[in-house]
């Protein structure tokens, strides 16, 4: 078992003493943006074209669903919700701290990355995990 | 190259049969697609067989063990929802291609119940939840307020295409279910997803569907083109690289690509079809299929469903059959499917769910991950 939390993704980096961030991947050739380890490019084909840069903590909600309905031992409703980050790059998390009502969430509102416990889950070595969320900004 | 006609055509009746082998499904829908033209598979020169869930059980020479061991190739074929479409449509190149002039294409699944997606990986803690939702019904549920995000398309507007196919399905005993579900019933019904409440998602079923395919030589020989379906057009497409689609699973682009390929190869436009089968594995999806499809202009979907264009007796009626939602959705089996409910409206033989004078129709399935099939069907001169 680790000493501390592990990243729910690989793309959650930790750094020693540092604040937790998103890394993104970009095409040194066409700009495009993807999340984990990766050589090449699928936009525009590029060989060993990656360059590593921190992803933004600030976006916009792009798209969204509210999950009535989930597998056992998943609390619901929440939402599970698409946003785009400032800078570019695109990912997705729960949304928190909003009324899982379609009423109460905007398309485009901002939203910010925030760091978390993985809401206590924990793997078959019973390691705990830093998990992301969204939060209106 | 010569064209290739579809001479036989058929499924079974869709539902829940835990009793049968893959196999055994596979095989009732290719003797009947065989009945349809009144041959054996002795005359087939090569099977093609979707099926995904037993995509490593060679189910394609299981389903000849049940019906005949002849010998010929067997092609078994695995491409998501889009499973029937690509062993169709492989059956349908080997004879454009002039390897062979006969042969068939099955496709069939038994599904489980339940939620589909969202399983994650095996390694670390389960996503779903965590990360958002991985299910088909929230990521056709992202999809669908993409739309609304983009053209104000309401929940409302979504459910009445669950109202519709659910409508049209009571006209289809081949239709795992034949219940009408008016609008009240639809909105009101369990929230799975927003907006995909129970009744706007497909049904899991088992099923299969099968189709012999000759080329314009042999179904002349055979005598077989009274009631032989031209193949105006068939497409595959894959996903293009789309800047969300590491999170948001795409399936417009490879529609868009797949119909405008389609539109070309069969030298019609989207105002010349008389009917469409088109995805609707959630009633989101299909709202989003009208404007890839051409069937409307852009962000003109919301209007299509509310005027009553796409229901039997509009101008271009979409899923007669009652579509994945209330027909049913067994993943391998649909794409084959959608071409037996066309080819019957094109040779007059739909019933009471007829689409008057249907001269061309299209199919269209799309898998995740993604595939996107498209045929265009005509009935021959
Ligand atoms: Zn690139």
């Amino acid at each position: 078992m680790s000493d501390g939390p592990l990243p729910v993704v690989s793309y959650l980096k930790m750094p020693e003493g540092g604040e937790p961030y998103l890394e993104g991947h970009r095409c040194d050739v066409c700009g495009a943006v993807f999340l984990g380890e990766r050589r090449h490019c699928s936009k525009c084909g590029a060989r060993d074209s990656m360059s590593t840069f921190q992803l933004s903590n600030r976006g916009t909600l792009y798209s969204y669903s509210i999950v009535h309905r989930s597998f056992p031992g998943i609390d619901v409703p929440y939402i599970s919700a698409i946003v785009d980050l400032e800078g570019g790059g695109t990912i997705k998390g729960n949304l928190i701290g909003i009324e899982a009502d379609p009423e109460k969430i905007s398309f485009g509102m901002p939203v910010e990355v925030v760091f978390d416990d993985a809401l206590g889950r924990k793997d078959a070595d019973g390691n705990s995990y830093l998990s992301y969320f969204f939060k209106p900004a | 190259m010569a064209d290739a006609y579809v001479v036989g055509v058929d499924m079974i009746k869709f539902g829940r049969f835990p009793e049968k082998s893959v196999p055994q499904l596979g095989a009732e829908a290719a003797l009947l697609a065989l009945d349809d033209c009144g041959l054996t598979v002795k005359d087939m020169q090569a099977l093609y067989c979707g099926n995904l869930n037993q995509a490593s059980g060679m189910v394609g020479q299981r389903l000849l063990q049940e019906i005949g061991q002849t010998g010929i190739p067997v092609v078994n074929v695995s491409n998501a929802c889009a499973t029937g479409a690509t062993a169709f449509r492989e059956a349908w190149m080997s004879v454009k291609a002039d390897v062979y002039d006969i042969v068939l294409a099955v496709g069939v699944e038994q599904m489980g119940k339940g939620l589909l997606g969202g399983g994650g990986g095996s390694k670390g803690i389960s996503k779903e939840g965590l990360l958002g939702s991985g299910t088909m019904p929230s990521v056709f549920a992202e999809a669908g307020l993409e739309h609304t995000r983009n053209h104000g398309t309401t929940f409302e507007q979504f459910a009445k295409v669950s109202v519709k196919n659910h409508h049209h399905s009571t006209m289809n005993a081949k239709a795992m279910y034949q219940i009408e579900t008016p609008l009240e019933v639809v909105m009101n019904a369990e929230m799975i997803s927003y907006p995909n409440t129970k009744l706007m998602c497909s049904v899991n079923v088992d099923g299969s569907a099968a189709a012999v395919i000759a080329s314009e030589q042999k179904a002349r020989e055979l005598g077989l083109m009274d009631r032989a379906i031209k193949v105006r057009a068939s497409v595959l497409t894959s996903d293009p690289w789309q800047e969300r689609d590491l999170v948001m699973p795409d399936v417009n682009s490879c529609t868009r690509m797949a119909s405008k390929a389609a539109y070309e190869m069969a030298g019609v436009g989207p105002e010349d079809l008389d009917l469409v089968e088109l995805h609707d594995c959630f009633a989101t999806a299909e709202i989003l299929h009208y404007e890839n499809l051409g069937l409307c202009e852009e962000g003109e979907a919301g209007r299509l469903i509310d005027d009553g264009d796409v229901e039997l007796g509009g101008r271009v009626p979409v899923n007669v059959s009652g579509g994945l939602l209330s027909k049913g959705h067994p993943l391998g089996a649909t794409g084959i499917a959608n071409i037996y409910e066309v080819s019957t409206h094109l040779r007059g033989e739909a019933g009471r769910r007829q689409v008057e004078d249907a001269k061309i129709g299209l199919t269209h399935v799309i898998g995740l991950g993604s595939a996107c099939g498209i045929h265009i069907l005509e009935k021959a001169a």
